[in-house]
């Protein structure tokens, strides 16, 4: 069988920048794919041209064996096989279950169909009784968690998330972490996951990567990334070694 | 009971070429600031920073452009809108237009920073997400039309200009605060004043009660 996401010597430069230099990964269907790294890796980078937010210089990334391409026609409907959720949650300016229904509304699901699926991801994060709430005076956890359930309403086959609880306090990163678990469990949809929080890695990911300076340096099983990396730097950043 | 009836007509002719005025500035600039902000094309910033210029623009200058448009040696002589309500609108349109596309293009540019790549990682193709913008920068665009009739309505050099200040055709509140204040009629151009503050205040109350809904 082969992964559903193939990244292929990709390359990305801002200006004279260069973020990304010749990545290359295979991510499994159903697993938790963490990509560990410190800011300015080029994680969050990886993540937009998964999503067709940006275009590679050079190189290319397969969505079930197909070259995703931003400008091509079937951008689209590629994209809205896959969900991101960014780091700092931006909410429209309505209510709650109206955020939650946006991307199905985008989709043109009819009414009840739209109401049924967005009750369900609001229980599904806990939200269910701020439905009729205004999305933009949640606290910055309870935004998150709409991002999450806006996400997850989609019933995505690829999940993308950047740094998802960054800034958040330990009960709402808890509560997301086992949203995610629970999430993949039950449909067993692809996650990669960004993050410079190496416990969370830790506690989410199947197999994990190790981004510095936009080259990949070692991709394995998250136990082993952990407990026995095989390179100098992988072992340099667990251990906090490498500053950045 | 003359003067009520004149009050009434200028009153009544006040709001009707200011309404119509925002109305078609509106029409213009609210796609045009939306353009602005949500379209790649060459000379953008240009098109953006005349637009912010012109909030500034004199109205005594957009008076005296229209003036020597429409004034029959003018290029839309033929027109005769010279010292008629519709020349006013014209003159009214060059100053509220750029207000709307100005405030309307800050609005828009504030939501495509901070929600346009959530849009588009929920699936939204290019017409949903201009949509999505117009409708998240609603409070913008109702703040736009706001200013923008706020402008016309209180506005004197234009018209003056353009519309002449003829009694029972087109004279306005404004001009007639500064003809009745010019001919020492204090109290009279106090009454037009205050008249001019009320209506305006209940148009305002109005408009910021739908604002207050665009919220949620």
């Amino acid at each position: 069988m082969t992964a559903p996401i193939v990244i292929e010597a990709v390359e990305k430069a801002f200006g004279e920048k260069a973020v990304l230099r010749g990545v290359s990964a295979e991510i499994q269907r159903g697993e938790i794919f963490g990509i560990l790294g410190p800011s300015g890796a080029g994680k969050t980078t990886v993540l937009r041209l998964v999503d067709l937010l940006l275009a590679p210089d050079a190189g290319r990334i397969l969505f079930h064996g197909t070259a995703l391409d931003p400008r091509s026609p079937e951008a689209l409907a590629q994209r809205r096989r896959m969900a991101m959720i960014m780091q700092n949650p931006a909410t429209f300016r309505a209510s709650v279950f109206e955020n939650v229904a946006f991307g199905l509304w985008l989709r043109g699901a009819d009414a009840a169909e739209v109401r049924a699926r967005v009750f369900q991801a609001l229980e599904f994060v806990g939200l269910l009784g701020a439905a009729r709430e205004r999305a933009d005076r949640l606290s910055g956890g309870e935004q998150q968690r709409i991002a999450f359930a806006r996400a997850a309403v989609l019933r995505p086959e690829v999940l993308l998330l950047d740094e998802f609880t960054a800034n958040l306090d330990p009960a709402n990163v808890r509560a997301l972490e086992e949203a995610t678990l629970r999430y993949r469990r039950e449909t067993g949809c692809t996650v990669v996951i960004v993050t410079h929080n190496l416990f969370q890695a830790k506690r989410l990911a199947d197999r994990a990567a190790l981004l510095l300076d936009g080259r990949l340096v070692e991709v394995a099983p998250a136990k082993d990334i952990f407990e026995n990396p095989q390179r100098a730097e992988t072992r340099a950043f667990l251990t906090g070694e490498m500053a950045y | 009971m003359a003067l009520d009836a004149e009050l009434l007509q200028i009153v009544g002719l006040s709001f009707l070429v200011a309404g119509t005025s925002t109305l078609i500035g509106s029409v213009i600039g609210i796609p045009l600031g939306a353009m602005i902000a949500l379209k790649e094309f060459r000379g953008r910033d240009f098109v953006r920073t005349l637009a912010f210029t012109f909030y500034g623009f004199p109205p005594v200058l957009a008076g005296l452009l229209v003036f020597l448009l429409l004034s029959k040696e003018g290029p839309l002589g033929s027109l005769e809108w010279l010292f008629t309500p519709i020349g006013m609108v014209v003159a009214q349109v060059l100053i509220v237009t750029p207000i709307v596309t100005g405030i309307t293009a800050s609005a828009v540019m504030s939501v495509e920073k901070r929600l346009h790549e959530t849009a588009l990682a929920l699936g939204a193709d290019g017409r949903q997400w201009r949509a999505t913008a117009l409708h998240e920068a609603r409070v913008g665009l109702l703040t736009a039309v706001m200013l923008g009739f706020g402008r016309a309505i209180s506005e004197v050099g234009a018209v003056l200009i353009v519309g002449g200040n003829i009694r029972g055709y087109t004279r306005v509140l404004t001009t007639a605060i500064v003809l009745e204040t010019s001919q020492a009629h204090y109290v009279e151009a106090t009454v037009f004043g205050v008249v001019l503050f009320a209506v305006s205040f209940v148009v305002f109350a109005v408009l910021q009660r739908v604002q207050g809904r665009a919220f949620l």
